[in-house]
């Protein structure tokens, strides 16, 4: 709690200014893309958010197993408290996509991209998760079915992936732009690679926030157990 | 392992599936309702549902692996065969494991057996119904042990039908895509391909599953 508080607006400054300094090149300064001209601009939000998306998933695994194996407390805590922005990323990218892909691939949602199905698959992991540990009546089953569910679901990830990469490839006639062939030019990669530092310095700076409240929540619950016990 | 307890635990879900009437007709009546429902909602020209047959079938039993999976261990949980069950020496992913076969005897197995009869009424092509009811057999027994291991996470959540469904449902992702798949390259050379995928995705399910419907059992008898 000392080292988290002050630690708290200073990740949240320097990530915020990271995703303006993005957001503000991507916007105004890059040049239209060759041939998907002012659409590609999507790209500074939507990359970020299918990396965070991932990214959460593996912590919120690796927090679980952490959690599963030593008990501690904060590890459960960390879980919990990626699950939404994980989700929330998820959603954001899903979203930022299907915007994106109106222009360039003519649809809100295609599913021959394997890309897109997959992370649709892990938006319901999240959903899943979550409603799991909303389910349950006390902290310790909460903290124990999410760890036990998001251990399986990170070892499932894989198989998902190719499984749908495999079904995807049986239609792999439409022909879909994709930005991942050429080697990107430095003037995106880097405004590109700054967002994606400074949309994960606000997840992290959010997660801490989450994890200071549920344990602020926690005390007040003891505290109100506390004094129902002595009446 | 030792045969009694795993049979015992076979015995005495077949014996729970049997005398609690509605546990082998309700998921049959249910995979026949919402097949039934198909020509309703796409048309039923033969061509269209030709084409959607095998899929639709799929789904059908997707669905139906839901109708019985609330109740697996939550009977176990109420009457407190779940705490001797974690009591004994027998190792619980053994249990579980017996769980989740005697379920797919119970509910897996007869809807693959008259699928056939659903891929007929649905047009399916006569060639493909037997590989189609071998795929809906093995497929059910992998959507079983991930049933099985939802339900145990779930059971002492009252009313955790919906939850079940909507944990269990990105993990049948893998089965059922490569049972479509099979399917959909029935004649092919890929079909072999599809087929052994089918097949590794349904065993890994059951060499996982027990396992973790283990662990969960313990959090739920806690």
């Amino acid at each position: 709690m000392t080292v988290s508080k002050p630690l708290i607006p200073v990740v949240g400054i320097i990530g915020l200014v990271c995703v303006l300094f993005s957001t503000w090149q991507g916007l105004f300064v890059v040049r239209p893309e060759m041939y998907q001209g002012d659409a590609a601009r999507i790209m500074f939000v939507h990359v970020p958010m299918a990396w965070l998306a991932m990214a959460a998933y593996a912590l919120m695994a690796l927090a679980s197993f952490i959690w599963f194996i030593w008990r501690h407390e904060v590890a459960d805590l960390a879980a919990k408290s990626i699950a939404p922005l994980g989700a929330l990323s998820t959603g954001l990218c899903l979203a930022t996509g299907s915007i994106w892909g109106k222009p360039t691939w003519g649809t809100w949602f295609q599913w021959d991209d394997p890309r897109l199905v997959s992370v649709l698959v892990m938006f319901f992991l999240y959903l899943g998760y979550m409603a799991l540990r909303n389910a349950m009546d006390t902290h310790q089953r909460a903290a124990r079915a999410g760890a036990i569910l998001a251990m399986v679901g990170v070892i499932n990830v894989p198989i998902i992936k190719f499984s749908v990469d495999i079904w995807s490839s049986l239609h792999q006639d439409a022909s879909v732009l994709r930005l991942d062939g050429p080697a990107m030019p430095a003037e995106y990669l880097v405004p590109l690679l700054i967002g994606a530092l400074g949309y994960t310095l606000v997840f992290g700076c959010l997660t801490l926030m989450l994890m200071r409240t549920e344990i602020y929540a926690r005390r007040t619950e003891a505290i109100i157990l506390q004094r129902l016990d002595l009446r | 392992m030792k045969p009694a307890p795993f049979k015992s635990a076979v015995r005495q879900a077949l014996n729970e599936a049997w005398s609690k009437g509605g546990g082998l007709v309700l998921p049959l009546a249910f995979f026949f309702g919402v097949g039934m429902l198909v020509p309703f909602g796409v048309g039923m020209g033969s061509e269209v549902l030709t084409q959607v047959s095998s899929g639709v079938v799929w789904i059908a039993l997707v669905v139906s692996s839901f109708v019985t999976l609330e109740r697996l261990y939550q009977a176990d949980l109420d009457d407190g065969v779940l705490d001797l069950r974690i009591q004994e020496a027998q190792p619980l992913a053994e249990y579980a494991l017996a769980k989740t076969l005697a379920h797919w005897l119970v509910s897996g197995l007869p809807i693959a057996l008259v699928s056939p009869l659903l891929g007929i009424m649905l047009q399916m092509p006569e060639e493909i119904l037997p590989l189609a009811s071998l795929c809906y057999g093995l497929g059910s027994l992998g959507f079983f042990s991930w049933g099985g291991f939802g339900a145990a996470l779930s059971a002492s959540v009252r009313r955790g039908g919906l939850l079940i469904a909507l944990i269990i449902l990105p993990l049948y992702v893998p089965t059922l895509l490569f049972g479509v798949l099979t399917l959909a390259t029935f004649g092919t050379d890929q079909m072999i391909v599809n087929f052994t995928f089918l097949l590794a995705t349904t065993i890994f399910a059951l060499a996982i599953c027990p396992f973790a419907t283990s662990f969960a059992l313990r959090m739920t008898a806690d």
